[in-house]
C-alpha cells in the first residue's frame, strides 16, 4: 500500500458542462476538493467512485488502476475499495444502525467483525444506538453512522460529499471533532468535497480549488490560502491557517500561550495539554500592519513580518497585503488609502497586528 | 356440500393457474419494471403502452390475436410446432401464457411505481458498499419494494382467477384442463343451475372482498395507494 499518490486525468461531459482535471493528490491525508455548486467538484468525486463513468479517464489509487479509458479499464464501484459518505446520510431504512455498520463490512471482509463494529462505533459515537432504526436517530446521528458503515469496510480511500451540508450549525459542530479525529487517525488518504471554507481550513492538508470544472490551484493548504493570485484571497473571508504548539498557559491572565514560526500568539485559556500541535485560523481583515512595535496598543498578538506581495481585493477600497513571518504566511486585508499613507512597499520590515484569531478545534 | 366434482376440479384448475402466473409474472415483470423505471431511452413510452394494452382492450380481442399467433398458421404456434412442443391453444400451457400477458400491467405498475420510489441513492450506497448489481437487487430493491411486490402478487392472482375472455379464446371449456371458475360459472348459468352457479359465484365475490380487504388494511401506505 503505502502513500502512492492518488493520479487523476479526467475529462467528463455531460448535461453542458465539460470537466477537465488532471490531478496528483498525496496518497495520505485531506485533500479538501472546495468549489461553488456547479464547480464539477461532486462530479469529479463520483467519477473517482465510479458512480458516473468518466467520458476518458485514468484514475490510479495506490498503485491499482481503477480506470483507463484507453484500455478499455473500468472498476464498477462495487469493486474499488472506497468509503463514501454522502450528502444526505443515506442509511438503509430498512436495517437497524447494526445492519447498517455490517452491510458493508459483510461484503469487503466477507465476515462480520464485531470487534470493529464496536471500535468504530465507539470512535463516533453511536455505540447506543446500534439497535435502533435509522428512522429514530437525528441528522447528526446517521451521518455519524454513515461514516461508521464506509470506516468499516476498510477503504482505500475515503470520499466524502459535502457530508455537513444537509445540517444545521449545531448538527455541524457536533460532526466537526469526529471528522478531526479522524484526519489525525486516518491511514487512508480522503477526498474531502465542501464549499464552507471554514471546513477546508479545519480538515484539508492539500486544497484543491475548482472553478467551472478545471482546477485552479492544486496545493498544501496553507500555502494555496495565501497565495494571492487565486479568488480565495480576493474574498472577504480570505484567511491563513497556520499551525502552532501549545506551550503554556498564563494563570494569572487565563491566557493560552501558543507558538508558530513567527513568534507567540496568546488566547483566552483553554484545557489544552503542553505540546499540543493545533490549526489556528487568521482572517485577513483581522490583520493590521504597524510600521513598528513602539506604539501602545490593546492588541496583544504581534508579530514581525516582511511585506512579499501586495494583491487586490474584489473591493476597490482594499488591497491585499502578504506577510512573511518567521517562515509563515500571513495575509492582512487593508485599504488602499493606508497602504499608501504607510508606503507599503515590497521587501519592508512592519509589525502584523493580529485582532482576533480563531482556533480550529 | 353444494359442489359437485366439476365445480372442485374447476376451482383446483384456477388455483394452480393463477399460481402459476402469478409466479410467472413476478419472474417477467420485475425486469419490466425495473427497465422502466430506469431506462432514459426513447422506447420507455412504447413498452409502457404496451405493457398497458390488457388495461384498456377488451379480453377477447387479446384472446383472439394470441389464438392467431399460436395457432396453426401464426408464428408462435410454428415455433412450439417446430420444437416438439405441439399447438398451445386449449392447453394449460396455452392458458398459462395468455393469462400472464393479460395480467402483466397489474403486477408491472405496483413493482415500477415501488422502483421509482426507491431512488438510485440506495442503490449508489449499496455499491459503494461492495454490493454487486444481483446482490442489490436482493438487499436493497427487494426489501425497500415488498409493499409493491406483494400489491402486484395479489393482483394478478385475483385477476388472474377473475379473468373469463382470454380463457374462453385460447382455452375453451374442456373439463379438467382448462375449464376454470368463471367458465364453469358459465355452464351453469347456460344449463339453468342457478343454485350451483350462486355458490361458486358467490365464493368469487367474497374472495375478492377479502382479497382487496387484505390489500388495503396490510399495505395502507403500499404503492397500490400512489
Amino acid at each position: 500500500m503505502g502513500d502512492e499518490p492518488i493520479v487523476l486525468r479526467l475529462a467528463h461531459q455531460y448535461a453542458g458542462f465539460d470537466l477537465d482535471v488532471e490531478l496528483s493528490l498525496p496518497g495520505k491525508g485531506v485533500s479538501v476538493l472546495f468549489g461553488h455548486s456547479g464547480s464539477g467538484k461532486t462530479t469529479l468525486l463520483r467519477c473517482v467512485a465510479g458512480l458516473e463513468r468518466a467520458t476518458n479517464a485514468y484514475l490510479r489509487v495506490q498503485g491499482e488502476v481503477w480506470q483507463n479509458t484507453a484500455q478499455g479499464v473500468f472498476l464498477p464501484t462495487w469493486k474499488r475499495a472506497i468509503g463514501y459518505v454522502f450528502q444526505e446520510a443515506s442509511l438503509f431504512p430498512h436495517l437497524n444502525v447494526h445492519g447498517n455498520l455490517t452491510f458493508g463490512m459483510r461484503r469487503a471482509g466477507g465476515r462480520i467483525n464485531e470487534d470493529e463494529v464496536q471500535a468504530a462505533s465507539r470512535q463516533l459515537g453511536i455505540n447506543h444506538l446500534l439497535t435502533r432504526k435509522p428512522e429514530g436517530l437525528s441528522g447528526g446521528e446517521r451521518q455519524r453512522v454513515a461514516i461508521a458503515r464506509a470506516l468499516l469496510t476498510r477503504p482505500r480511500l475515503l470520499l466524502m460529499d459535502e457530508p455537513l451540508s444537509a445540517l444545521d450549525h449545531a448538527r455541524k459542530q457536533e460532526i466537526l471533532p469526529y471528522l478531526e479525529r479522524l484526519h489525525d487517525e486516518l491511514e487512508i488518504p480522503m477526498l474531502y468535497v465542501t464549499h464552507q471554507i471554514e471546513e477546508a481550513a479545519r480538515l484539508a492538508d492539500q486544497l484543491v480549488l475548482l472553478e467551472h470544472g478545471r482546477v485552479l490551484a492544486s496545493g498544501p493548504l496553507d500555502e494555496t490560502l495565501a497565495r494571492l493570485d487565486l479568488p480565495l484571497a480576493r474574498d472577504h473571508e480570505a484567511s491563513v491557517v497556520i499551525s502552532a504548539e501549545v506551550v503554556g498557559h498564563d494563570e494569572r491572565w487565563h491566557l493560552t500561550r501558543l507558538r508558530f514560526g513567527g513568534g507567540d500568539i496568546f488566547v483566552s485559556r483553554r484545557n489544552f495539554t503542553q505540546g499540543k500541535r493545533l490549526r489556528v485560523r487568521i482572517l485577513a481583515r483581522d490583520v493590521s500592519i504597524a510600521l513598528n512595535s513602539d506604539h501602545a496598543s490593546s492588541i496583544q498578538n504581534r508579530f514581525a513580518c516582511r511585506v512579499m506581495e501586495i494583491g487586490e481585493t474584489e473591493d476597490p477600497a482594499q488591497c491585499m497585503v502578504s506577510l512573511q513571518a518567521g517562515g509563515t504566511t500571513l495575509l492582512a486585508r487593508i485599504t488602499r488609502r493606508s497602504a499608501d499613507q504607510l508606503v507599503l512597499t515590497v521587501g519592508q520590515d512592519v509589525w502584523a497586528q493580529v485582532k482576533a484569531v480563531a482556533l480550529l478545534e | 356440500m353444494m359442489l359437485d366434482p366439476q365445480d372442485w376440479s374447476a376451482l383446483w384448475l384456477t388455483v394452480r393457474l393463477a399460481t402459476t402466473v402469478t409466479v410467472l409474472l413476478l419472474i417477467v415483470g420485475t425486469p419490466i419494471a425495473w427497465w422502466l423505471a430506469y431506462t432514459r431511452s426513447r422506447l420507455r413510452g412504447v413498452v409502457s403502452a404496451l405493457v398497458s394494452m390488457p388495461l384498456v382492450l377488451p379480453p377477447t380481442v387479446l384472446g383472439f390475436y394470441l389464438l392467431l399467433l399460436m395457432g396453426p398458421h401464426g408464428p408462435v404456434g410454428a415455433l412450439t410446432q417446430a420444437l416438439g412442443l405441439g399447438m398451445l391453444p386449449f392447453t394449460f400451457t396455452g392458458l398459462v401464457v395468455a393469462s400472464t400477458f393479460y395480467s402483466l400491467p397489474f403486477v408491472v405498475q405496483p413493482v415500477q411505481n415501488a422502483i421509482e420510489a426507491i431512488g438510485r441513492r440506495p442503490l449508489e450506497v449499496a455499491a459503494t458498499l461492495r454490493a454487486s448489481p444481483w446482490d442489490r437487487f436482493w438487499s436493497v430493491v427487494v426489501p425497500l419494494a415488498r409493499p409493491g411486490f406483494l400489491t402486484g402478487a395479489i393482483l394478478g392472482f385475483a385477476h388472474t382467477v377473475g379473468e373469463f375472455g382470454v380463457v374462453l379464446m385460447i382455452g375453451g371449456n374442456i373439463p379438467d384442463r382448462t375449464r376454470v371458475v368463471s367458465v364453469q360459472i358459465f355452464d351453469h348459468v347456460e344449463a339453468l343451475e342457478y343454485t350451483q352457479a350462486h355458490w361458486l359465484a358467490g365464493g368469487m365475490v367474497a374472495f375478492a372482498f377479502f382479497v382487496l380487504l387484505a390489500l388495503y388494511t396490510l399495505n395502507p401506505q403500499g404503492s397500490f395507494r400512489k
